[in-house]
This record gives C-alpha cells, structure tokens and sequence, in this order.
C-alpha cells in the first residue's frame, strides 16, 4: 500500500504524497496480508452496522424523479 | 479563487413507511430543521424564497424556452404549492391516503438559513444549496455542513414517536432508473462566448470522474448489470449541451439564471456530478473544475475534441482499471488519465504565469489544489489502490472487493447493493464512509468543529455573510430571501423593503459587519444601510 514503492512511468519529480498513516511491512506478502487483516477487521464492523434484510432494504429503497 | 457553491438533493427514505409520499416526507425533514432553529417567523410563516430573480427557462445559448414547450419540472420559477390536491394529482389519491395525512398545505417548503444556505423541497427531494463561498476548501466545508443539518432534521424525526424516521442519503440514484442531482455553480464573467465554455469543458467533465466519481454498484440506469462503475451519474446522460436537468441530461447545462448583475456575470451551473462524502473528492472536483474555467476565461483551454462525449463518458465510468481509451476527433486515442494530465500541465503553466499558485503572492489556494491533483493523478497512474484514502469510487470499491473476497459474493448480490447505499447514509453510525473516516481510511481536510460552525456561520467573504446574518439576527423581520435579496417587514413602516445583493463579493464581513454589530434592531439597520442619514441631532 506505500505510495512511494511504486514509480510511475511519467517523468514527474515530485515527492509522492504518503497517503496511507500505516507504516508499510517489508515484504509485499506481508503487506498483503496486513492489509487483508485490517480491511476484514473494517468488514467486522461494518457487518455490525449494515441494515439486516440487504435484499429487501435496497429493493425498498425507491425515488421520485429529480434534478 | 472564484465564486462557487454547491446543490445536494438528498435520497429519501422511511424503511418502515414504504411507498410514503416523498414530497411530503422532503418537507416534513425542512419542518424539523426550522423547528431546531426556531426560525420560522411569529406569524408561522417560513423565510419565504423570492422568486423574482429565477429565470430557468433563459438558455445561455441566446434564447428564452418557451413556458408551454418545457417541462414541468423545469419550471422552477413557481414557488411550489403543496396542498393535498396537488399530491393526489401528482402521486394518486391512493397514496396520499396511505401516508396518513392530509394536512399538507401547512408544510414547510423553504428556509434560508443562518449559515446563507437555502433548504427546500426539490420536487421529491429535500434539497441543501450551500452559501456562496471563494474556493473549493471552503466548498468542501459548507457542503458538508449540509450533511450536519440533513443529520439534525433526521435526528429530531427520529425522536417523534408519531412519525416514521426517515432517512437520508447522499447519493445519486436508486439503481432503479431514477437520478436525482449534486449540482456545482461557479461565476464567470459574461463576456466569455458559451461555446468556449462547451469546447474546453467538455473534455474534462467527461475523465473528471477518476478523481472525484462516488462510485456505483450496477450498470446501466436501472443498475441491472452487474457490476461496479466510477461515476453515480455517467450513465443517465443523454446529450452533450441542453437546459434540462431532469430529463435527456446534457453534459455542458445550460440554463442562464446568474442571481447577479445579468450583463456582467453568468452562473455556470454544473449537473454532471455525484454528490460526494470524500472530502478530497469534493475538493478537487470544486478546484479543478474553477482552474479550467480560468484556462477557458484566459483562451489556454486545451485543444482537444472528443468523437462522442456521452459514449466517452459512460466508456470511462465502466472502466474501473483506467486503461479504457476513448476517440478523439482527430483519430488519436488517450485514456482518461491522459487528458486529465493535459489539463493539469495547463492549468499548472497558466497559474504560474499569472502568479496565482505563488507560495507568498498567490492566492493561497491554488498551489494547494495543484498539489493534490498531480499526487492524486500520479497514483491512480501507478498504484490506484493506495488513492483509496482520497479517492471515492476508489475507497467504496475496497469496501466491496473487501465483501467479495470474504463472502465469494457476485456483483449482483444484494448486499453489495446495499454496501452501496448505505456508504452515503448521512448518520455517523450507519454510513460506511463515515465509518472509514472513523478509522482514518478516509482523508480529512477540514475538521469536525469547523464543518459544525459552518452548519451556523456564513463564510465572511461572500454575499451570504450579508444573507446569513439578516435572517440570524433579524429572521422575525426578513420575510423573504433568495441569492439576490432578502426582503424586510419593519413594523411601521407600510411597504416591504427588498435589499437586493447582486454583487456577490459584497455583503461580505469587513463590509457590512459592523453594521451588524452596531444594530440591535431591523429598523436601525435599514435605517442606516438604506434610509437617509438620520437627522443630526443634538
């Protein structure tokens, strides 16, 4: 996920923003891995929050016309 | 940087209410807003909108539509009259009745609020038009303390036992066909011909969309393909330049209603993007959209011409990997990255000739967007994932590839769909993009307090300090308002006084606040700010 690892092919000088606070692990295998950790940590949550009956809720889910 | 603000309809929804009537539902959230601010006047009347100055039939092209040719909900002009006839009229009797109430000719339509904004009723949809600001962070602010007073009316809804809560999304479809609108206005100057503006944003608004696209479950308008897009509004675009807004959506609108001083100025009114939560999203879609109107106002606009915008458009919107090519009329083929580079390489040349991206003498906002535009393209060029943080359609997308790997779910899964809209419920604890941010996988770039005192305060700099103020400090006497005046009823004095506010760099706090400050009454201050001068006395 380090932004600075990798360059893109533009002749561009800039110092790349680091977007992401974690510090990156070494390896990209361990990289991967920490992030699937921390993403499925994010889908524990979210599994708490999401509305129960995700068929039924979106297909409610109907607007009028707008701009 | 140039003046701007922004337009958000919100969806709308009561789960344990389905099919209740939309319309009513949209002004039952603005009653709860005015009854948080008490700013309905003692007699019980709203701060009405003046109409006056609305003009949506006036094309920029050069002509007027006529009434009887458009569409009625192009006429926007009219102040809406909700009375149980016409919702019957509109919707069936049927569903009127199974809403539970008739008593609708006493609902709220319309308030100007403390902060300069207005919140309405559009059609079915509870509508936030942010105050004037000066450039794309205070945008960022002001759009988002919108999100605050959606949230506030929802949560007092949501405290009323006798009603079903209802709840609001920012977003700009119901995968079901329909769309409802974020809009983006900016001021220019009237001199520049319309048909510069339509050749040198056409390009831009077509691949802006990589960097400020909210993202969307389903292809197609009905959503019925599976599958993930970029953009929320690509593919309910129908021509490239048009007044409409409801119906064959153009990319380039061109409805010419300035609320300002008609042959100096015109309003560009945007319709082509999705609402966003992301602030650096909204941040580069309000700065880099005013740095290309300054290339089109300075004759830089990037020669390019695109084959067939609207296939572009959804072309790109569908292409999640960036590497799609779209036509150009001279036969070469770039991706969407490729044309945003050449926009930002003009962009970035002209702000330097003119001095405005100078770290000291510049205007201190443009080197800010030039800087995150160049990082932001440079990584969607080389590691998309890692512009998760800022990037919208890019951060949902994680949230979505995150189900599908754990639970092996296919893209037309409903909870994938329901990922989708629940990313821009407006309640902290149900949105997934504030659950991110909660998690600090979303940027910030402008703080909690500040969004909160935007949902009160006007911006200092514009007319709508002016706007805001009056309706603060003096609401039970201003008894209409709109972007060009507020309209006072001063007790003993026999005819409404309109102040009309056509400058919107007037009205701003070095100008006028101390004339707030210095009056505890209307009749003080219109006194002053329109009367002769008092008599001396001794």
């Amino acid at each position: 996920m380090a932004a600075q690892e990798q360059q893109q092919p533009q002749s561009r000088d800039t110092e790349i923003e680091d977007e992401v606070p974690e510090a990156p692990p070494a390896t990209p295998d361990a990289q991967a891995s920490a992030a699937t950790q921390g993403v499925d940590d994010l889908l524990d949550e979210i599994d708490g929050v999401l509305e129960s009956n995700a068929e039924e809720f979106v297909r409610a889910f109907v607007q009028k016309g707008g701009q | 940087m140039r003046v701007m603000g922004s337009e958000t309809e919100y969806g709308i929804h009561a789960p344990s209410a389905p099919g209740a009537n939309a319309t009513m539902m949209s002004a039952r959230v603005i009653q709860a807003y005015a009854q948080i601010t008490r700013q309905k006047t003692a007699g019980g009347a709203e701060t009405r909108w003046d109409y006056t100055d609305e003009e949506p039939l006036h094309d920029a092209r050069g002509w007027t539509l006529e009434r009887s040719a458009a569409d009625p909900s192009q006429l926007t002009d009219q102040p809406p009259v909700l009375d149980a006839e016409a919702v019957a009229l509109a919707y069936g009797r049927q569903e009127l009745e199974a809403d539970g109430s008739d008593e609708t000719g006493s609902l709220l339509m319309n308030m100007v609020l403390g902060n300069g904004a207005r919140l309405y009723v559009d059609h079915a949809h509870p509508e936030y038009s942010s105050p004037e600001v000066t450039n794309p962070l205070a945008a960022v602010t002001w759009d988002a303390a919108g999100d605050l007073v959606a949230l506030a009316a929802v949560r007092k809804l949501a405290a009323d036992p006798e009603l079903p809560p209802i709840n609001l999304y920012k977003n700009n479809t119901d995968n079901k066909s329909v769309s409802y609108g974020s809009h983006e206005n900016y001021l220019m100057p009237r001199s520049v011909p319309f048909g510069e503006i339509v050749r040198g944003l056409t390009p831009f608004f077509v691949t802006r969309q990589v960097i400020c696209g909210a993202g969307r479950v389903g292809l197609s308008q009905d959503g019925s393909r599976p599958g993930y897009q970029i953009s929320q509004r690509a593919d309910f675009f129908e021509a490239e330049v048009g007044l409409e807004t409801t119906i064959r959506r153009p990319i380039i609108n061109t409805r010419d209603e300035p609320h300002a001083t008609a042959d100096k100025y015109r309003r560009l009114h945007v319709i082509i993007g999705d609402a966003n939560l992301s602030q650096v999203s909204n941040y580069l879609k309000f700065g880099t959209t005013a740095m290309v109107l300054s290339l089109i106002e300075a004759g830089q606009a990037p020669r390019i011409e695109l084959h067939e915008p609207v296939a572009a458009l959804q072309e790109v919107s569908h292409d999640t990997s960036l590497s799609t090519t779209v036509r150009l009329l001279d036969g070469r083929r770039v991706t969407a990255l490729d044309i945003q580079w050449i926009y930002y390489e003009a962009a970035a040349k002209l702000a330097q000739e003119t001095g405005v991206s100078d770290a000291v003498s510049g205007d201190g906002h443009t080197q800010g967007v030039l800087e995150r535009w160049e990082s932001v393209l440079t990584l969607l060029g080389s590691n998309p994932p890692a512009a998760a943080s800022s990037v919208e359609w890019l951060a949902k997308l994680a949230l979505l590839e995150g189900y599908r790997r754990r639970d092996g779910l296919e893209w037309g899964d409903a909870r994938l769909g329901l990922v989708d809209l629940q990313w821009s419920d407006i309640r902290p604890e149900k949105g997934l993009y504030y659950r991110m941010l909660a998690r600090e996988r979303m940027q910030r770039l402008v703080d909690d307090g500040a969004i909160a005192r935007a949902a009160v305060e006007p911006p200092a700099d514009t007319r709508a300090f002016f706007r805001g103020k009056c309706v603060s400090t003096f609401g039970k006497q201003v008894v209409g308002a709109s972007w060009d005046s507020v309209i006072f009823d001063v007790p003993g004095i026999g005819k409404l006084q309109r102040v009309p506010t056509r400058e919107p760099l007037r009205g701003t706090e070095s100008l006028t606040g101390e004339l707030f400050r210095k009056h505890a009454t209307a009749e003080g201050f219109l006194g002053e700010l329109l009367g002769p001068p008092p008599a001396p006395r001794g």
